[in-house]
């Protein structure tokens, strides 16, 4: 049977089949080998003749998270440009994680390898909990995480900090502030239970919203590989008389959410986190289906004073920075501060500069992209988190 | 009741997409009995074209459909020449693992060609539908996807049945060497099945994008892997089986979302296929064909 | 050295002093400080992936059953292996002692449930056993996504969460209470335990359990079933009681794997062993050599490495590797690159009737 098989094919078109794809497989690896003029082994900064200090980024510029990643990396990049000065000259290096905890780990210590300084990263909360716990095993490594919102981060470490809000603290200010403005709502809480910083948020959300008295008639939820479509769970929540979704989600379900609200004709209002900003920026979206979303987000492109760097964003990554990029880049103003704060030279080694740093961070005040920045000794940021509203394809302070 | 229906219609539509990838499948399993699981990735690569003839190049909605399948049909007969056909004799392990690398290969090449940000597939269907369909939440996107399903399945069983490489690809299902010795040029008829196969899933990506709105390299992936088990669950080979399997997973989803779980509904999928394999080994239309000594 | 005369034994006693030597050099240069962190940092993980290699292929390649989703048994394994630990050390007991039995549990659960899931899967064969494992994995992923697990004076905590709305205070932990699994964040917070050498020992058990398997009376019933289910059934083997065995074994070095895994990260979620993992896994297999339980080591430890030394192509390393991947399916399985190679080749005696 399989020797009838084998010797009933056509040997000369056999031969040539193999030959043409080994060419077209030759030509894939050639376009594939010449390109790497990526930017991200070793970029250094111009104007500056202080002595390198290196820092390092990590987040997904791969899969399926990896707008988030490239963002961090490419704020990271753009703010070792701009605070570089006579003493230091910011050196950045980005891996990729693929949003993963082992592959996060990887990218920690080939960064570690190339003689990172301090890290700012991972973007996601999981891949940062466990990077977390390299960082302050000996030998330690400064760590401060533009994104990841889990308090597990932070806990228990004295070297790590973050430059975003903890989920507690968002699904408490987001509680609290629907209870102030939207008190006669009734809630459906919508978030992706497979991610840790949607269900983070969700979960303080409702303990607030108990104590503030807000009226949640129902919970839905999605997961990483069920996101093509919530209609099922929007007739449930239509069902149920919701009036308004509070969802902590980022925006790239965010944007299916919308779509598919409008596609059933179901009139709601809706609210997000930081992580709903971005939307906006998403090639091919549809705005005028965002119009009149709540967002609470430390940055906003649209704020005069954030003018410049929003226009050296775009120059440089051809994009609007979102919050990840605005976080990202105040980690690195954070560094640079407290470096400056504990006095510390540039070729200083990366264990030493983790405790000194992680010292100073308690005392900086950073003023930032995304407000004024303060730390406590948990590691956690003090900054005010402001709700926008999306009016005409712009943010405006609701 | 009204509440009922709507679940019942958003599960005909997802399924109606899952019932398209699955044809796509089931044409491929069935004639060159492998496990394309590229599949799901074709399906990206035909949104991706549409998206950039209708955002970039301004076509119109028609032509860029007409475009992505062009290319999705040249993609696929490309992909069969190069690396499938070169394994026409080996085992099925070596075949099933060609396909993932060629899988990886589409989802990073995409990302390199159209970058990992996710853009937004603006709907290519949009008219009024009628108020008495309306009221249960049928979308014009839905009532273009169940009717193209159908479309595509009817024309199917004639093409297999009726016409004659349908005829030559039915004898290569059975036996190949058979099929060899009347004189059927058995590459050509794998490559026509890939062709078949690469354009349903061109349609299959527009018609999921235009459901779905993000677009991003993984897009294909999640529902190849649910088409897949799709095209077991209705006998895998079996056109029409394709169609009804598609059809009752998208339902089971969405009456697993609203009646049980939202959390488990995936699982409540898979246990179901799973019970059905047990009490029909190939499926609910498949034919089982008893091992010969 | 008599026994050593077997061509059989020789060549397992090679694939033993193979991972020792393997393992007593890289454990000299990690001493005196050789490797550089990248790769430190990805030994267990290596290990790991190594037993999850060997368990695969006993199913895959010596009982000749597809499966897609190993990862699941791995996944059981880590989770019940992090409860375990967690406990064990907030009840004051020594690390080491954690770490083994944390392992053992983890092989236990994984067993139990490779048994349950064994009953059915193993009624099908062929395409339709391996979606079924597909879905058995997909359904493991999902319902430890559901799982809240805490541990306080009172012992274990357990809520499962299938409305989705149920948190970490459901649990209702004293003051002092650990919550080890948090649902959909996974096992997140959790201090680390895994070492390298416990890797290495949980290594050679697998290769000392699947290679004795493999050459007992046993493991020719298996690879009998494997090559003529109907011809083994007739001279009286009990076809699913030795593919039973196989996927028994497998699940279980399955979840020792796991729990080793689970063991070496501060944070995991259930989506770490979704479908990607198991066909990672299978790569390995097949790459490697089906049956060829030193292939499998080999091609574990160099494709765990090779995406990671490749980071200097950034963007473009899984292209690179995606094509490696399909280069060398089709250079070691298509007959015409076969032949193409064999006539550079000086003919060796024996090889036409080998070709067939």
């Amino acid at each position: 049977m399989s020797s009838l098989n084998g010797k009933s094919f056509n040997p000369v078109m056999n031969r040539r089949s193999v030959i043409a794809s080994a060419a077209g497989l030759g030509v894939a690896g050639i376009l594939a080998g010449c390109s790497s003029e990526g930017g991200d082994s070793g970029s250094a900064s111009a104007n500056s003749n202080g002595g390198e200090f290196k820092i390092g980024a990590i987040g997904p510029k791969t899969g399926a998270a990896a707008s988030y990643g490239l963002s961090v990396c490419n704020g990271v990049e753009l703010g070792c440009k701009d605070f570089s000065n006579d003493t230091y000259n910011f050196v950045s290096k980005s891996e990729d994680d693929v949003a993963d905890g082992e592959k996060s780990v990887t990218a920690f210590n080939t960064l570690a390898d190339w003689g990172m300084q301090a890290l700012v990263g991972p973007t996601t909360t999981g891949a940062s909990v466990a990077v977390a716990e390299v960082a302050a095993q000996d030998p330690q490594i400064f760590m401060i995480t533009p994104s990841a919102s889990s308090t597990d981060v932070t806990k228990g470490k004295t070297n790590v900090f973050q430059v975003c809000f903890t989920d507690p603290n968002q699904g408490v200010n987001a509680a609290k502030f629907l209870a102030a403005n939207y008190g006669d709502e009734k809630f459906v809480l919508f978030y992706n239970s497979g991610d840790s910083y949607s269900s983070g948020i969700a979960d303080a959300f409702k303990e607030q919203a108990a104590e503030s008295k807000l009226e949640i008639v129902d919970e839905e939820t999605f997961k990483d590989d069920s996101q093509t479509s919530f209609t099922n769970q929007l007739t449930k929540a239509k069902e149920k008389g919701a009036t308004m979704i509070f969802a902590p989600i980022y925006y790239t379900p965010a944007s299916v959410l919308l779509k598919n609200a409008s596609d059933m004709g179901y009139e709601v209002k809706m609210m997000g986190c930081d992580g709903m900003d971005g939307i906006l920026g998403v090639e091919g979206f549809d705005t005028s289906l965002a119009e009149g979303l709540l967002l609470m987000t430390p940055f906003s492109a649209d704020d005069e004073s954030n003018a410049d760097f929003v226009k050296a964003y775009k120059d440089a990554y051809g994009k609007t920075p979102d919050q990840f990029a605005a976080d990202a880049y105040d980690g690195v103003h954070a560094v640079a501060e407290a470096l400056k704060e504990a006095g510390l030279p540039a070729d200083v080694d990366p264990t030493e500069a983790s405790s000194k740093l992680a010292e100073a961070m308690t005392k900086i005040t950073v003023k930032g992209l995304t407000g004024t920045l303060t730390w406590n000794d948990k590691g956690e940021v003090q900054k005010d988190p402001t709700a926008y509203v999306i009016k005409d394809g712009k943010y405006v302070q609701a | 009741m009204t509440v009922f229906i709507q679940y019942l219609v958003n599960g005909l539509s997802m399924g109606s997409v899952y019932a398209i990838i699955a044809l796509g499948y089931t044409m491929v399993y069935g004639i060159a009995k492998m496990l394309n699981f590229a599949h799901g990735d074709v399906i990206m690569v035909g949104a991706y074209v549409s998206f950039c003839a209708t955002s970039y190049l301004g076509l119109p909605g028609w032509l860029s459909v007409v475009l992505s399948v062009v290319v999705c049909t040249v993609l696929g007969v490309l992909v069969e020449g190069l690396a499938y056909r070169p394994l026409r004799a080996a085992g099925p392990l070596a075949v099933l693992i060609t396909a993932i690398g060629v899988s990886y290969f589409l989802q990073n090449a995409a990302q390199l060609l159209w970058g990992a940000t996710p853009k937004n597939f603006t709907s290519l269907v949009r008219f009024p539908v009628p108020p008495f369909l309306a009221q249960f939440n049928v979308s014009a996107v839905s009532l273009v996807t169940i009717l193209a399903c159908i479309l595509i399945m009817v024309v199917l069983m004639w093409f297999t049945s009726k016409s004659k490489m349908g005829k030559a690809m039915r004898a290569c299902s059975e036996d190949k060497a058979a099929a060899q010795l009347m004189g059927i040029n058995v590459n050509r008829t794998i490559s026509m099945t890939f062709a078949i196969g690469s354009a349903l899933a061109a349609i299959a990506g527009v018609l999921l994008c235009s459901y779905s709105p993000v677009l991003q390299p993984t897009t294909g992936a999640m529902p190849g892997i649910k088409a897949f088990t799709a095209a077991v669950f209705g006998g895998i080979g079996s056109i029409p089986g394709a169609f009804v399997g598609g059809v009752l997973l998208g339902i089971i989803e969405a009456m697993a979302q609203a009646y049980i779980s939202t959390s488990l509904a995936n699982s409540i999928v898979f246990a179901v296929l799973i019970v059905v394999l047990l009490v029909k080994p190939a499926g609910l239309l498949g034919k089982y064909v008893p091992e010969k000594v | 050295m008599n026994f050593l005369k077997n061509k059989q034994t020789r060549s397992d006693f090679i694939t033993y002093g193979l991972v020792i030597v393997a393992f007593l050099v890289v454990f000299f240069m990690q001493a005196n400080h050789m490797i550089p962190r990248m790769f430190a940092g990805q030994l267990v993980p290596i290990t790991a992936y190594i037993v999850m290699a060997i368990s695969l292929n006993l199913v895959v390649g010596v009982a000749g059953d597809l499966s897609l989703g190993h990862a699941g048994f791995m996944s059981i394994g880590a989770y019940t292996g992090i409860v375990t630990a967690v406990s064990m050390q907030a009840a004051g007991a020594p690390q080491t002692l954690a770490l083994v039995v944390s392992i053992v549990v983890g092989a236990v659960f994984a067993a139990i449930a490779g048994f349950i899931i064994g009953i059915p899967v193993l009624r099908l064969r062929g395409d339709y056993l391996a979606i079924v494992t597909l879905a058995f994995g997909e359904i493991i992923k999902e319902v430890v996504t559901c799982l809240i697990v805490g541990v306080d004076a009172h012992g274990l905590h357990v809520v499962f969460n299938l409305r989705g709305n149920a948190t970490v205070n459901d649990l209702h932990l004293m003051d002092n209470g650990i919550a080890i699994i948090k649902g959909a964040q996974g096992a997140s917070g959790v201090s680390t335990y895994s070492t390298f050498v416990a890797g290495f020992v949980l290594i050679m058990i697998a290769l000392v359990v699947v290679l004795n398997l493999v050459r007992s009376r046993t493991g020719r019933a298996i690879e009998a079933v494997r090559d003529n289910r109907i011809a083994a059934e007739s001279v009286g083997i009990s076809v699913t009681k030795y593919r039973m065995i196989a996927f028994v074994v497998s699940a279980a070095l399955a979840g020792a794997a796991g729990a080793l895994f689970g063991g070496n990260f501060s944070q995991l979620s259930a989506t770490k062993f979704d479908f990607n993992t198991s066909i990672l896994i299978l790569v390995f297999v097949v790459l490697g050599g089906l049956g060829n339980m030193r292939g499998s080591v080999i091609a574990a430890a160099v494709l765990t490495i090779l995406p990671e030394a490749l980071r200097e192509f950034s963007d473009y390393r899984m292209l690179v590797y995606a094509i490696v991947l399909i280069l060398v399916m089709i250079c070691t399985n298509s007959p015409q690159i076969q032949g193409f190679i064999a006539r550079f080749k000086p003919k060796k005696k024996g090889e036409a009737e080998a070709n067939v």
